[in-house]
């Protein structure tokens, strides 16, 4: 880098540049200037919706397709994400106070024998970041423990993660007792987990394989806005 | 003083190791979420008859049923008192049927990933890292496995802490990594990069590679980019066979034992030594491929095309080892150098 970008100044920058500069900052994992940005924009009089969508969620954008891609892996994303908690903190509260638009709910967790929440833990901030509610129910999830979340949180959205051999057909014995209760269809099943694939989610019975974090936001999005499609011509 | 595996690999070109643990143990009547390494325990004929299956086939080396048998794996099936224990049995179990092989095969004690992310990305610290495998392979030793066998990493620090929990057990150990994304393994690194990491290791392995992944051509383009290296240390090819469906029921992988066959003669020629399968590869793969590596004559280093004219499309165009991709990790950085390679 040279030194002419050293001496950025964030409180000096427009609305516009600031933005910009915060995709950057996010893009870099740079926390501390993503809150400073955060914070300045609020001071300017910035709607806490506006800074979520244009500065961050933007920003995340960029950052989930170039995972997507092939250009970011896992340990900047982790970054990505840990600067964009650090904006989302301070806009939380605010976030609540104004009442701001949700995209929709859910319900997250990986199954029952499987430790790995890397892709969780990536899927939940990113879907938090697009403007969703995420309750993160953690690892080795029994079936008992997702039907008790649906119960209790009523999301539109379950999200299960899966990364070994070992433990991706537990997601099926999932989906199965959901439709032995009767409730698999009040709400959109996503799975994720490296050894899955497209054909393998719809032979289990999910909505959607979605194969990263990315990819993850653009399903939530599109399914729940079909299922608020259909619920409007019921 | 060679150790046994280095003695095998010099006395041939190539070696057969094994094919799919988990999803044999699926088959046998596992349940899904339950941990294949309690059955060590609980089921140690089922384990037996687990490995029976590549000893019968002709691997030259089979992996004991220790995948996920770190502390911090076991902790999810509250057994994380009892490394030692499972550990111990596996390898001994291992070692019971290797023996009464009749032909010398070695059992390779196997270490899968910790699950937990290191510092300062994660909370796992390198200390800790160690001691987990360190735990591990002094029980796999006990037990009576010939090498340790690390496999399925994504991390270079994890790759590390295995090497060294491997010294601290004054033991040999293979080495490979699963590449599922975009040609790399989730945490970036490339071939090239494994290559590297390999040769600066005090106690570098007696081989190493690539294992899981994403399909036979992906792993195979794997292995070219660490032939290309100009690698001196043996490769390992061991790949998935196909990916995974599922059919009444069933975890089944679509890749037929004729493709197998295929793959392992053109692992062979890209340069790979120790050639095995990993999920969904039976005893009537390996047969195959076995079959094959004896009757095929050795080829010049197939390119690219010819791999994915046989086996299939790769899952991405590039694997980062071309000239000019971009290095992860290396940032932006418009404003400084806060957060500069942190994550490399």
């Amino acid at each position: 880098m040279t030194d002419e970008h050293e001496d950025i100044i964030l409180a000096e920058l427009s609305d516009e540049d600031l933005v910009r500069q915060m995709h950057d900052d996010l893009y870099d994992g740079l926390k501390e200037e993503v809150e400073e940005g955060v914070n300045i924009l609020l001071a300017r009089g910035w709607q806490p919706y506006d800074i979520l969508t244009e500065a961050l969620v933007a920003g995340m954008t960029i950052v989930g397709y170039d995972f997507r891609d092939g250009i970011l892996f896992v340990p900047e994303v982790l970054l990505a994400a840990n600067a964009m908690k650090g904006g989302m903190f301070i806009l939380k509260p605010l976030l609540a106070e104004t009442g701001a638009p949700k995209q929709g709910k859910m319900v997250i967790g990986t199954v029952k024998g499987d430790i790995h929440d890397i892709g969780k833990n990536l899927v939940a901030m990113m879907l938090e970041g697009a403007g969703f509610e995420v309750v993160d129910i953690g690892i080795n999830n029994p079936v008992e423990n997702y039907l008790e979340a649906l119960e209790r949180e009523r999301p539109d959205i379950l999200g299960m993660s899966a990364l070994l051999t070992t433990t991706m057909p537990y997601m099926k014995t999932v989906i199965d007792t959901m439709v032995e209760k009767g409730v698999r269809d009040d709400y959109i099943v996503l799975v994720g987990g490296a050894p899955l694939n497209e054909e393998f989610g719809r032979a289990i019975g999910a909505d959607a394989y979605c194969r990263d974090a990315a990819v993850a936001v653009e399903t939530a999005k599109a399914f729940v806005a079909r299922k608020h499609n259909q619920l409007a011509t019921v | 003083m060679a150790d046994a595996l280095t003695e095998m690999l010099d006395a041939r070109d190539w070696l057969l190791a094994d094919g799919a643990t988990g999803t044999t143990l699926f088959n046998m009547g596992l349940d899904s979420g339950a941990a294949p390494e309690l059955w060590n325990l609980d089921h140690p004929g089922r384990v037996r008859a687990l490995h029976e299956g590549p000893v019968a086939a002709g691997s030259d080396l089979f992996l004991t049923n220790s995948f996920g048998g770190n502390a911090s794996r076991l902790r999810l099936h509250d057994a994380q008192a009892r490394v030692f224990e499972i550990n111990r049995a596996a390898a001994g179990i291992a070692r019971e049927v290797a023996d009464g092989a009749g032909r010398r095969v070695l059992v390779a004690g196997s270490m899968g990933p910790t699950g937990d992310i290191m510092e300062p990305l994660g909370s796992l610290t390198m200390a800790q890292a160690v001691e987990m495998f360190h735990e591990q392979a002094e029980a796999l030793r006990d037990g009576g496995a010939d090498l340790l066998w690390v496999e399925t990493i994504s991390a270079p620090d994890e790759f590390r802490a295995a090497a060294e929990a491997a010294k601290r057990a004054g033991m040999s150990w293979c080495g490979t990594m699963s590449f599922d994304t975009a040609g790399r393994t989730m945490m970036g690194v490339t071939s090239a990069d494994l290559v590297a990491l390999t040769d600066r290791l005090a106690h570098p392995p007696a081989a190493f590679g690539a294992n899981c992944g994403v399909g036979a051509s992906d792993l195979l383009r794997t292995v070219l980019g660490m032939a290309a290296q100009g690698a001196e240390r043996p490769i390992i090819a061991k790949g998935n066979a196909g990916v995974p469906k599922f059919v009444d029921g069933q975890i089944r992988y679509d890749g037929t034992p004729q493709l197998m066959a295929d793959y392992a003669v053109l692992a062979r020629d890209c340069g790979a030594r120790i050639i095995g399968g990993c999920c969904g590869t039976t005893p009537e793969h390996l047969r195959r491929m076995r079959a094959a590596l004896e009757c095929t004559p050795v080829s010049p280093r197939p390119r690219l095309e010819t791999i994915t004219a046989r086996l299939g499309a790769l899952s991405s165009a590039a694997d980062g080892t071309e000239p000019g991709a971009a290095r992860p990790g290396r940032r932006r950085g418009r404003r400084g150098a806060a957060g500069q390679n942190s994550a490399s």
